[in-house]
């Protein structure tokens, strides 16, 4: 079986990570740039990446920078950022063909590399700012991808119940930042945050594709150069829940959205991760999951009603769409799904389908580039070094026992609901 | 079984017809973990007017009545079919297109037993009045899902402004009222019609064994018994060439207006190379004008009228076909006339040359390959390629052909006042 492991080599200042494969038909290069979630930079974090996408010293507008990927057979080039437990991330991403199934043989992997330094070390500035024009670009675009969280509903309940249950924790951050602070920020400020951020982050490049390492490693040595660090790290906040938190907001949306928090006490990393999420998967996890039965195919209330794991911060947050009139009724059985798996009220035929579509979605996540980068990238947000194998082997051996154990750490935390108005 | 060799691209595929009809294509990929495997009806949101097998008249159906039915026929007798895949290890989905739907799984153990479920699942259907009643519900929700979504409501939103007839301007999921006319026996009618096994096509991709997998597929369609084929009779009522609505507003809970300019396009009875080469034709036109390496993309950008969520499209079947442009914009009126503006300033030659053309093909055919390394974009849009007569490893070989002659025909052809619209969505 293909489970790609990757080879870390540490240079100074960042870790490359390569995975050689033959299965993809490009080269996947990932840089990760992590730091501490916190309220004063998260907004400058967020915006710092679609600067450096923008433009550099080299390619001085978008149009050149875009023309000159487009000549590198249309690499994929873009920024992310997120959090994960309570760091936040930034990911610049580029895909790019694999010289071997095109015509014409340009050394396209090396000079996907030279462009990826050229977007990190040599950004378009005057003096000790940044370029004044894509700052103000870029500025607005942000504010706007700001302000549209609240116009997609779905994810702005999620949003709201990840502030309302996490206020006093910086998880409650949100990874975009937020207005005010943006209008702080200036041209001048971001890029004195930028040289921070080149000394201080934890930085890690991932290769992925049918590739030579050595080469790789010299092209690397050859166009980033970074001084050593110690970066920051932070255990995340585990807070006690002392009373449960309910809070209903009434918008003008036409379905009701429900969005319930839970603590679950166990991270990634934790002894028993794994039986959390088994856990997770009979709980809400799966189409064929309680929640899934109960809340959609018995009742009818919705059409979707499931539930997810923040692996890093030792969340599990359930959602659900339904009339507003509804609200108690599909509380109601989502307590009592969650009632279920604490007496143990699952079945061995339950158990062991979980366990089998976990380790299908273990193996399928590892088939894209992207996706073996995000599993690989677990043990650096986390500190710990757990392959897929043991992974696949741990969940395997999870006992009905285990898992109940589990669901005893697990506590409501927030209940969240966003009501139509037209009730 | 036929094999059919792509030799720049290192990828080989298996076809045979069954004698029943039933096409299947097997694309082995080595060093993945996942098969995937999609079974799809030439059979969508559109199909609404049609010869019921078995009868003489056309009849009408209800809108909505085709995703109801990929809903339903997940329940069976004993239970739920998504039940039985992750039993064995699978994930199993569904989709309703305009034109088709596909029922998939993905597995990493087990195949060969997801396949049958696949199969066996799609050809046994099981309709009983209290499911559909429960059902009723379920989509009532998805319904009320999309509507709360202003990005789909901008989308259908500008579908609707440009056909006066066309049933593409009903929303797939259809509304709770007329969903609430669906019933058992209309739903059998529709399965007989759709579901013959010569409308339909098994496409599997994945590290598996070509002749084994046909040869299974051969003897389990062969134990079963179908009508003969039949020529399935669908009826469009005529559509004019021009816009139904120039333009429309809707005012939803948002911070941030959108707008959606739609090309209604002409020319719609092209299939095979034809309606493959236009296809790529326009996406190469509206790349060079409006692509983040265009200088009239940095203009919009730079002056405030677009964001990151601007985006351009294009896509044409046998009946319908549309551009669509747009994003949220914090100036729409202003957007909206810049848009018309580039479009027509195309036709004279501005914003596009031959060179540009050169770079963005270059850029599609890289695309393309990335494309490759998704075991579902290749099923996917290898199904809807096949279904209109067009092969999805020809778009190398046709982009190849492609010449600025031909781009300045189909720009000449496409942007014409008569054929524009515009959407938006505001705040209330």
């Amino acid at each position: 079986m293909g489970i790609s492991l990757d080879t870390i080599k540490k240079n100074p200042g960042y870790s490359v990570h390569i995975v050689k494969t033959a299965q993809y038909k490009t080269n996947t290069l990932v840089l990760k740039m992590k730091a501490p979630l916190k309220h004063e930079t998260a907004t400058y974090r967020s915006l710092l990446p679609y600067i450096l996408q923008s433009n550099t010293a080299t390619y001085k507008t978008t149009p050149a920078l875009r023309s000159y990927l487009d000549e590198l057979y249309g690499a994929s080039f873009y920024v992310d950022v997120a959090k994960k437990g309570e760091y936040q991330i930034i990911s610049f991403v580029l895909e790019i063909a694999n010289e071997k199934f095109l015509h014409d043989s340009e050394p396209l992997l090396e000079k996907g590399i030279a462009f990826l330094a050229d977007v990190l070390f040599n950004p378009k500035k005057d003096g000790e700012s940044f370029d004044i024009g894509t700052f103000n670009n870029e500025k607005r675009s942000l504010q706007q991808r700001i302000q549209s969280i609240y116009d997609d509903k779905m994810r702005y309940a999620t949003t709201r119940l990840v502030e309302v249950m996490c206020e006093e924790e910086p998880y409650g951050i949100d990874a975009l930042g937020d207005i005010e602070s943006l209008d702080s920020i200036t041209a001048e400020s971001l890029y004195s945050y930028y040289k921070q951020v080149l000394v201080e982050d934890e930085m890690d490049v991932y290769v992925i594709g049918d590739i030579n390492e050595i080469d790789v490693q010299k092209l690397f040595n050859q166009h980033f150069k970074l001084p050593n660090r110690e970066p920051e790290r932070m255990k995340s906040v585990q807070k006690k829940v002392n009373t449960v938190k309910e809070k209903i907001e009434e918008m003008d949306v036409k379905q009701g959205k429900l969005n319930i928090g839970y603590r679950t006490n166990i991270v990634y990393g934790d002894p028993d991760y794994y039986a959390l999420q088994v856990f997770n998967g009979i709980f809400g996890g799966f189409s064929h999951s309680k929640l899934f039965i109960n809340v959609r195919e018995k009742a009818s209330l919705a059409y979707y009603a499931a539930s997810r794991l923040e692996s890093h911060k030792g969340l599990l947050m359930v959602m659900s769409g339904i009339e507003s009139a509804n609200y108690d009724q599909a509380v109601t059985i989502i307590h009592e799904q969650m009632k279920e798996m604490k007496q143990g009220n699952f079945s061995d035929e339950e158990l062991s389908q979980t366990k089998a579509v976990i380790k299908n979605q273990l193996l399928e996540t590892v088939d894209s580039a992207r996706g073996l980068v995000e599993i690989l990238y677990h043990n650096i947000v986390s500190g710990y070094a757990i392959s897929l194998e043991e992974w696949l082997k741990k969940t395997e051996s999870i006992t009905k026992e285990e898992i109940v154990d589990v669901a005893q750490k697990v506590e409501l935390d927030t209940i969240y609901f966003m009501k139509g108005t037209e009730v | 079984m036929e094999k059919i060799t792509f030799e720049q691209l290192q990828e080989e595929i298996f076809h045979e017809k069954m004698t029943n009809g039933l096409e299947v294509y097997i694309l082995p990929k080595k060093g993945f973990n996942k098969s995937f495997a999609t079974f799809t009806t030439k059979y969508g949101s559109i199909d609404n007017h049609f010869v019921p097998l078995g009868k003489k008249d056309y009849a009408k159906v209800p809108d909505g009545i085709a995703h109801f039915l990929e809903h339903k026929l997940f329940e069976k007798e004993d239970g739920d079919v998504f039940q039985q895949f992750s039993k064995q290890g699978a994930s199993a989905n569904a989709f309703t297109s305009f034109t088709r739907t596909a029922y998939l799984f993905s597995s990493t153990a087990d195949f060969d037993l997801n396949l049958k479920t696949l199969v066996d699942f799609v050809q046994d259907p099981y309709f009983s009045e209290k499911t559909v009643e429960k059902e009723k519900g379920i989509i009532g929700q998805e319904i009320k899902m999309y509507d709360d979504n202003p990005d789909w409501r901008l989308y259908f939103g500008t579908i609707e402004n440009m056909y006066h007839n066309h049933p593409v301007k009903i929303d797939i999921a259809g509304t709770v009222e007329s969903i609430a006319e669906i019933t058992k026996d209309l739903l059998y009618e529709c399965y007989e019609t759709f579901y013959h096994p010569s409308n339909m096509l098994l496409f599997i991709v994945g590290p598996v064994e070509p002749g084994e997998i046909m040869e299974k597929i051969r003897s389990n369609q062969e134990g079963k018994e179908f009508q003969s084929p039949q020529e399935i009779k669908r009826q469009f009522e005529t559509e004019p060439s021009d816009v139904a609505v120039k333009d429309r507003t809707l005012h939803m809970s948002v911070q941030t207006p959108k707008i959606m300019l739609g090309i209604k396009s002409a020319d719609l009875n092209l299939s095979g190379q034809e309606l493959l080469k236009k296809e790529l034709t326009v996406s190469i036109l509206l790349e060079m004008l409006l692509g983040k390496s265009s200088p009239i993309h940095e203009d919009l950008y730079t002056s405030g009228l677009i964001d990151q969520t601007f985006s351009y499209d294009f896509t044409q079947e046998n009946g319908f076909g549309f551009a669509l442009i747009g994003g949220d914009t914090a100036h729409p009126e202003e957007l909206t006339a810049k848009l018309k503006q580039i479009l027509f300033e195309a036709k004279t030659g501005k914003g596009i040359s031959e060179e540009s053309m050169k770079r963005v093909i270059k850029k599609r055919i890289g695309l393309f390959l990335r494309s490759l390394n998704s075991p579902e974009y290749i099923a996917n849009q290898f199904t809807r390629y096949a279904f209109n007569d067009m092969n999805l490893f020809d778009v190398v070989p046709v982009l190849e052909q492609i010449e600025f002659n031909d781009v300045l025909a189909t720009t000449e052809r496409l942007i014409d006042e008569k054929f524009i619209t515009v959407c938006q969505v505001l705040p209330k």
